[in-house]
């Protein structure tokens, strides 16, 4: 079994319960334990972008500094240590409030020396996002040996959203072309096709200021996939699928024509074909309802 | 657009100010129009992305301050991810963002958002929202 210390933030022990649940069960399959960071604080969400700001870093590097601990005290075997992220906003923030400490000499100083209980931190700690574990550290062969239920007949579009692949110097694939959830797929067995918004922005929390112009973004989106022949849109973000999935609701009311598309996470299809018990993929707890779908197909019953 | 350009707004402090807030040197943009080409919220904006940053280099603070464009932004980077001399739009904007916020204006009212939005918004979109659009 690989120890991998594991980041959830604050969506996934609420909103997107499923997102964890499926991703846990599948881990034992895999021969990962995640163990949960103890301590760990919200991260920020949103990543600050002013330069002349630093208190808006202490969140993020306070959860970095909590992944040292555990690897001092010899809790993570892994030099260095390795945090893993599911919420692509987490994933976003942690890495690149290392970068910089990493980067900025005096501002690192600054960030330890306001940190009063914490031990000294230089940015040895690695974020990571699970789909980098899932491609880098399992890799696909293996995990084509392990499907137990392929996802055949299954046509979905894989949705990258921005905070995995944006900016550069964080992405975990390329930044206008990213394929792992595309490779991901393909090795569940489904059919996969590809659409020019897959790295698109879904309107992020505009949805909250600007529901009817995010949930426009987002319509956009979803009809161009259905246009290409995607069934089900492959996410991997919270924020996405409110605004992909729930936000449905609205742009029916729009656009009379429109017909709903499921918006499953990537975790929730590899926990079903990894032959998870399927209430444990939590198929019913998403924004939009996969299950119809998949029961039409004959990978659920 | 009829705008007056002065020497005091060319090298004013406003310049200077956003700038030193994004760390990015606005006359790098060459105004090759990519950073609004891209943006996924330029079609509602009443000033592109690109006129942004134009104005921004010429010190027009008061055209700014009053567009929705920046309020419009999501923060995706797609601008900076795609713009060929490397300047970083998505910091210009949160500059121009934090230089009204700073002075204790909310661009959002928390307490204005419907319950039954807040019922259903996951946390990630709530606290994104109240850190780039509140003071």
């Amino acid at each position: 079994m690989m120890n991998l210390s594991y980041y959830p933030g604050c969506t996934l022990k609420t909103k997107a319960k499923n997102f964890e649940d499926s991703a846990i069960a599948f881990m034992s399959t895999l021969g990962i334990d995640l163990i949960e960071l103890p301590r760990w604080n919200c991260c920020g969400a949103s990543y600050c972008l002013a330069d002349d700001d630093l208190i808006h870093q202490v969140a993020p590097v306070r959860d970095l500094i909590r992944v040292k601990e555990q690897s001092v005290r010899g809790i993570l075997p892994l030099k260095p240590p390795k945090v893993v992220t599911l919420c692509p906003f987490c994933y976003n923030t942690l890495k690149r409030a290392n970068l910089i400490v990493k980067n900025d000499p005096s501002k690192k100083d600054t960030l330890n020396s306001f940190m009063d209980d914490e031990i000294d931190y230089q940015g040895e700690v690695e974020t990571v996002h699970l789909l980098e574990v899932l491609r880098d550290d399992i890799g696909w062969e293996a995990i084509a040996e392990k499907v137990k239920v392929p996802l055949k007949g299954l046509i979905v579009a894989p949705y990258y959203g921005c905070t995995l692949i944006r900016p550069r110097e964080i992405a975990i694939d390329d930044v206008e072309r990213p394929t792992v959830l595309h490779r991901l797929m393909e090795t569940l067995g489904a059919t996969v096709v590809d659409f020019p918004l897959a790295t698109e922005c879904c309107g992020s929390f505009q949805s909250v200021s600007n529901p009817d112009l995010a949930a426009e973004t987002a319509w956009n989106i979803l009809t161009l996939a259905q246009r290409q022949g995607a069934e089900a849109l492959v996410l991997s973000c919270p924020l996405c699928e409110y605004n992909l999935g729930f936000q449905q609701k609205l742009m029916m009311k729009k656009h009379g024509e429109f017909k709903g598309i499921p918006t499953p996470y990537f975790t929730q299809l590899l926990a079903l074909a990894l032959g998870a018990a399927p209430e444990s993929c939590g198929f019913d707890q998403g924004y939009t309802d996969s299950r119809a779908l998949l029961q039409s197909k004959g990978l659920l019953s | 657009m009829r705008v007056e350009l002065t020497s005091e707004k060319l090298h004013g402090s406003f310049v200077a100010k956003v700038e030193e807030i994004s760390g990015q040197d606005l006359l790098s943009c060459y105004q090759c129009g990519k950073c609004s080409a891209g943006c996924p919220m330029s079609f509602a904006m009443d000033i592109l992305p690109n006129q942004i940053i134009r104005l921004a280099q010429l010190g027009m603070e008061v055209e700014i301050a009053e567009s929705k464009a920046i309020w419009l932004c999501a923060t995706c980077i797609t601008c900076a991810a795609r713009c060929p001399r490397g300047c970083d739009l998505s910091r210009v904007m949160e500059a121009l963002r934090l230089l009204t916020l700073r002075k204790n204006v909310d661009a959002v009212e928390p307490s204005r958002i419907p319950e039954e939005a807040l019922a259903d918004l996951p946390q990630i979109a709530l606290v994104s929202c109240f850190r780039k659009f509140t003071a």
